[in-house]
């Protein structure tokens, strides 16, 4: 490949300062993206999957640190860039959609100001052109009476609507890359759909380029080129999306397949439940992180951590064990 | 044998709002039979939370009536409820104080959120043995004894007795409430989104060990959740819900296959799914 990808993470170590040190959320996490691809990230609560989000964008809390590794983005290693720069990218070429719209949009500003907002920071539009475009971009992100809505405060719509309003604010000013964390987890199910379609539409006409961070493996299937699977801040295993779900190759992965109750899946019988917990961030990290539950450990994976090697076209695995394809988790 | 463990009829349960009220579930009917297990599902805001709490009486309905049937056999000590049984059960709405109280016995509620239900400053047997004072089945030693028992029955060891709260993970918290529910040896369970909180493995957990302590115990569920696929997994008979209405009502199989009203169609058409994997060795 000579094509430049748009996004390179190289060996990212993200974590937070606590009580007990420094703990890595994101441990050693490396991925490129091409312009307009779509990948997806999932995994369990814990496993590092926002951190990486918010690392890449520069977002972590103050307790937050990105502690080695880069992140290069159109040209600039946002791991190490100041916050002028910073404030150059961010809700320009890359945007970012929350899990939780109403707490990211700001309660006391009418909604069409909010969007016009970044047009008038970043693309210099004047109060009345913003607005209309604000309007504009409404229409496009489906929501009805878009004049009327341009007026109204957050609290006033709908969890559905603000989380469209929230991707018309992230599209504002034609972003490279969209990172969206959770994005559909607090909707219902016919809402989700609608949000998903609507940025899978977006993604399609703009050409952009997606992260989708999410629990939900339906959700990454079929909106990604790509899923990678993270377990204890490190991403264990990705593929592209057909190959991934079709022979996935760790046992983690395996596991979580297995455990997901499915609407097609075979009722009455016991789900395969992964014994055990996740471990903690502070735990010992020498090994893999997951050969405590993990039914096929030999002794190597308690002392050494796996490196990631490539087990088929653009299939990369973290884990010792060559599992034959279709053995059951 | 009596078929029908519950029977709610006509349910209509109004909150009081600005300018009049809103009506939260608007004329439901359904029944649990001994050891089914009755799926509710739908979207927020439809009523069945309210459902739950209204069987309870922890809501007071409008209108409509819970019947209790009191002589059902069943794993738990029945007992009497204490009032008049008038054939087709007692009805829960007419009752109050100990008496309401004593129906209690007979049907325990696990919430979504097992944090809130339990209080952090009592260990984990404390919290356990309290139905059981509380009811005045067992007290000091025995009452240690016996949480042990219940805490063993949910997978819980007994170095987890003289623990707190905050000392267990999410998935062991709702194995708390579980303890706590099944301690007064109830005949129904009801459970609302008691795995929404929790990750796949552990949700995997759970979801097992409550089909295991119903087939153990005999236990009635009425298993609440957003969740269609969850609900297959574990429901017998499934009522899907709508704006305060249930708008179809049937066996779990014919449902997923053949769903009849547009709104369970819609439903189940907008749920994303996996692709085929070869790992789980499971069809689509």
């Amino acid at each position: 490949m000579t094509d430049q990808p748009l996004l390179a993470v190289h060996d990212l170590v993200a974590g937070f300062r606590t009580d007990a040190g420094f703990v890595a959320a994101v441990d050693g996490v490396s991925f490129d993206l091409a312009a307009g691809a779509a990948l997806g990230v999932v995994g369990e609560s814990g496993c590092g999957k926002s951190a990486l989000a918010y690392s890449i964008a520069r977002l972590l809390p103050a307790a937050g640190r990105i502690q080695s590794g880069a992140v290069r983005f159109a040209g600039v290693d946002l791991a190490t860039a100041d916050e002028r720069v910073l404030g150059t990218v961010r809700g320009r070429r890359l945007a970012m959609v929350f899990q939780d719209p109403m707490s990211s949009l700001n309660p006391y500003r009418r909604v069409g100001g909010l969007i016009a907002e970044p047009l008038r920071r970043h693309l210099g539009l004047g109060r009345t052109a913003a607005w209309r475009r604000a309007v504009e971009l409404l229409t496009q992100v489906g929501i009805p009476d878009p004049e009327q809505r341009a007026r109204r405060h957050p609290h006033e719509l709908s969890g559905g609507q603000r989380q469209r309003v929230l991707i018309a604010l992230a599209l504002s000013c034609d972003p490279h890359l969209l990172i969206a964390d959770e994005p559909t987890t607090a909707l219902d199910v016919t809402v989700q759909r609608q949000v998903l379609d609507l940025i899978a539409a977006e993604r399609g006409r703009r050409g952009l380029a997606l992260i989708l961070i999410s629990h939900n493996l339906g959700v990454v299937a079929g909106m990604c080129d790509r899923v990678a699977v993270m377990y204890a801040g490190r991403m264990v295993e990705s593929a592209p999306t057909a190959a991934l779900f079709r022979d996935p190759r760790h046992p983690y992965t395996r596991a979580l397949f297995a455990a997901v109750p499915r609407l097609g899946g075979a009722r009455g019988q016991a789900l395969a439940a992964i014994p055990g917990q996740p471990p903690t961030l502070t735990a010992d990290r020498r090994g893999c992180a997951f050969a405590p539950r993990c039914p096929h450990a030999i002794d190597r994976c308690r002392t050494e951590a796996p490196a990631e090697r490539v087990v088929a076209d653009g299939h990369r695995l973290r884990c010792h064990v060559d599992l034959p394809t279709g053995t059951p988790p | 044998m009596n078929a029908e463990l519950l029977r709610v009829e006509d349910l209509v349960v109004d909150y009081p709002a600005r300018g009049g009220a809103v009506r939260a579930v608007a004329g439901v009917s359904f029944t649990v039979a001994p050891g089914e297990t009755l799926g509710l599902v739908g979207e927020s805001g439809c009523g069945k939370s309210t459902i739950a709490r209204a069987v309870l009486q922890l809501v007071r309905p409008t209108a409509g009536r819970v019947l209790l049937s009191v002589n059902t056999g069943s794993a738990g000590s029945a007992g009497s409820a204490g009032s008049a049984d008038t054939g087709s059960g007692v009805d829960l709405c007419t009752l109050s104080g100990s008496r309401l109280r004593a129906c209690w016995r007979q049907v325990q509620m696990v919430f979504q959120d097992p944090s809130a239900s339990l209080d952090p400053r009592w260990t984990a047997w404390r919290l356990v043995a309290e139905p059981l004072t509380g009811f005045g089945l067992a007290h000091g030693a025995a009452a240690r004894t016996r949480a042990a028992e219940l805490m063993d029955l949910v997978g819980l060891g007994a170095d987890a007795l003289d623990r707190y709260p905050h000392e267990f993970s999410g998935g062991q918290r709702q194995r708390l409430g579980l303890a706590r529910a099944l301690a007064v040896q109830p005949r129904l369970l009801i459970c609302d989104e008691p795995v929404s909180a929790l990750d796949v493995s552990i949700q995997a957990q759970v979801l097992n060990l409550l089909a295991d302590l119903r087939r153990r115990l005999g236990l009635a569920l009425l298993f609440i959740s957003h969740d269609l696929a969850v609900v297959r997994h574990l429901a017998d008979r499934v009522a899907v819900m709508q704006a305060g209405r249930i708008v179809e009502c049937a066996d779990a199989e014919t449902l997923y296959a053949q769903p009849q009203h547009p709104y369970t169609r819609a439903l189940l058409a907008a749920v994303p799914v996996m692709p085929l994997s070869a790992g789980s060795g499971a069809p689509l």
